[in-house]
């Protein structure tokens, strides 16, 4: 077994390099031309001139976004039916594969006999979540997606970290969530335990008289 | 006497106020070229009532946090010593803009006013010789502040200082052979004859080998990148480790500091001070032979824009000389100094000594 052995010779310096000062010239002719272009492109922007080119790399991010990939995994929600009621249908799958447990599903028997349950809670703890992505590829009702866009999610604790159904339903939905306008019966914790939504448009919507 | 007392004061006065503030407007000035440099966008946050003016308030910001934040002087360090030493540095490098004249004479009724504000016959010695002792704030930092890295910094900041002071004084031999005075005042004033009648005898066509040495070595002298070896913030944080709040906020003060000292005396020594080219004391003596005659308050006031636009021009060219080329190696910096820029000093005295000779003989 011959081992072959690439000698890499390093390069001399050249008398010229040795000069010190045209290699800094030669540096300074670099930082001068990034200098002055990008000084006269802002001038120009300032002016609303030159727009199509940028004076700099920077994407300023709570005022502008990256543009994400399409696969791109953010903050999850649920998918709706036409009528606002979520797609999810209580199977746990999404809870069962869930890596991190942050999934909590409480099913609740739906008046569709067509559907057999529907999420009474649907929570996510955001601060455990590892954002696989297994929730949404093992869904068999595509009702879980993460596909918000949503990524500065942020909190003052813990508890404010878990993203309850209202909030999963409606991305642009952030706490404190100070109305609950559901429009399937929820038992929503935030308006006082009341129950919001009616169970009648469902009901006579699915069900044949 | 009282009214000497008080244009001093008042002389005193504008220097300082302009050197501080101009020390603060560089920490605004190194954010938003760097981020020029490198195609970014630099600090633009900070905001009063909305106004941003580019991100000018971060430096107020900063000096604010300093303020605020704890001083922290560590449980093995020499108490006395360790406050001691960023107020040595900030000091001498202030008292060295009272060598600087930044104008002509203003005369004002019958009295004549030098615009320096202390009209010393060995100006340069001077100088020299409180930039030297600014080391002393460094080294002491290093010292009191009982912490190997900061002892590195210090030693290295020594090291710098022998090496570089040495190629500096020589450097400057050959400008003061050329002008014959150590009197700053004098050497600006010798700088405004013509050669052939229309070329301005600045430093740098007299001695321009003298000004390359200068600048390389009074760039190491401000302790800047690439000659930031005491501070060397990868590998020894420097001789500052020890220190927080404004305490720190006085050692990089004195940094900038330092680098508008040096871009002042740059200006001073090679690029004629406060002269305009063809501008006489009584106006303009164009070399086509048009003369426009100006009064003393204009003409003075001319001289000291014109020193101040060469002065900021060479601490942008610092600026971006500091962020352009990387640190030195410590050996690199020493051959440098010890091998490249004394034996071109050493060399260029004597070719300076010879032409010199030759043309004084030929008289």
């Amino acid at each position: 077994m011959g081992v072959t052995v690439k000698v890499v010779r390093r390069r001399e310096l050249t008398f010229w390099e040795k000069l010190y000062v045209p290699q800094i010239v030669c540096g300074l002719k670099i930082t001068f031309t990034h200098f002055f272009r990008n000084l006269f492109v802002h001038m120009a922007h300032q002016f609303g001139r030159l727009k199509n080119r940028s004076a700099a790399a920077t994407i300023q991010f709570p005022e502008e976004m990256r543009p994400l990939m399409s696969r791109y995994r953010s903050r999850h929600r649920l998918t709706l039916r036409e009528d606002h009621t979520p797609r999810c249908v209580g199977c746990m799958l999404c809870e069962t594969v869930c890596p991190a447990k942050c999934i909590t599903i409480v099913p609740g028997e739906h008046p569709d006999p067509n559907v057999e349950k529907y999420p009474v809670r649907f929570d996510i703890d955001l601060g455990v979540c590892v954002y696989c992505g297994y929730c949404v590829e093992v869904c068999p009702e595509d009702a879980i997606r993460m596909d918000t866009g949503i990524l500065d999610v942020a909190a003052y604790s813990r508890e404010a970290m878990r993203l309850d159904i209202h909030e999963l339903m409606n991305p642009a939905m952030r706490k404190p969530i100070r109305e609950c306008n559901l429009t399937f019966p929820h038992k929503c914790q935030l308006s006082g335990g009341q129950m919001k939504g009616s169970w009648d448009g469902i009901a006579r919507h699915a069900v044949p008289h | 006497m009282m009214e000497v007392l008080i244009i001093k004061t008042v002389l005193a006065g504008i220097v300082f106020f302009a050197a501080l503030n101009l020390a603060g407007f560089h920490t605004w000035v190194e954010r938003k070229q760097s981020a020029l440099i490198q195609d970014r966008i630099g600090a633009n946050r900070a905001e009063i009532f909305g106004f941003r003016f580019l991100g000018m308030f971060h430096g107020m910001a900063d000096v604010l946090k300093m303020f605020t934040k704890e001083d922290i002087v560590p449980a093995g360090a020499d108490r006395a010593l360790h406050t001691l030493a960023p107020f040595f540095s900030v000091f001498f490098a202030l008292v060295t803009f009272a060598g600087i004249p930044f104008g002509d004479r203003l005369i004002i009724g019958d009295r004549v006013i030098e615009l320096q504000v202390a009209h010393i016959d060995a100006a340069l010695l001077y100088i020299f010789a409180m930039l030297s002792l600014g080391v002393y704030g460094v080294i002491l930092a290093g010292f009191a502040s009982r912490n190997n890295y900061a002892l590195l910094g210090g030693l290295r900041a020594t090291a710098q200082m022998i090496s570089y002071e040495i190629a500096l004084g020589i450097a400057l031999l050959g400008v003061i052979m050329v002008y014959g005075t150590i009197d700053l005042a004098e050497i600006v004033r010798a700088q405004g004859r013509m050669i052939g009648g229309w070329l301005p005898m600045w430093g740098i066509l007299t001695q321009p080998v003298a000004f390359f040495v200068f600048v390389t070595a009074a760039l190491a002298e401000t302790k800047r990148v690439p000659f930031d070896l005491p501070e060397g913030e990868s590998e020894i944080i420097g001789y500052f480790v020890e220190y927080s709040g404004m305490k720190f906020g006085m050692f990089f003060l004195t940094d900038f500091l330092e680098t508008i000292v040096v871009a002042s005396l740059a200006t001073t020594l090679f690029f004629g001070g406060w002269q305009v080219p063809w501008l006489m004391p009584d106006g303009f003596h164009f070399p086509w032979g048009t003369v426009v005659l100006l009064p003393n308050l204009v003409y003075v006031l001319l001289g000291v824009a014109s020193f101040s636009i060469k002065g900021l021009i060479f601490c942008f060219v610092f600026m971006q000389v500091r962020w352009t080329l990387p640190r030195f190696r410590y050996d690199q910096l020493m051959n440098l100094g010890w091998k490249g820029l004394f034996p071109i000093s050493v060399v260029n005295i004597v070719v300076t000594a010879v032409v010199l000779a030759l043309l004084r003989g030929a008289r």
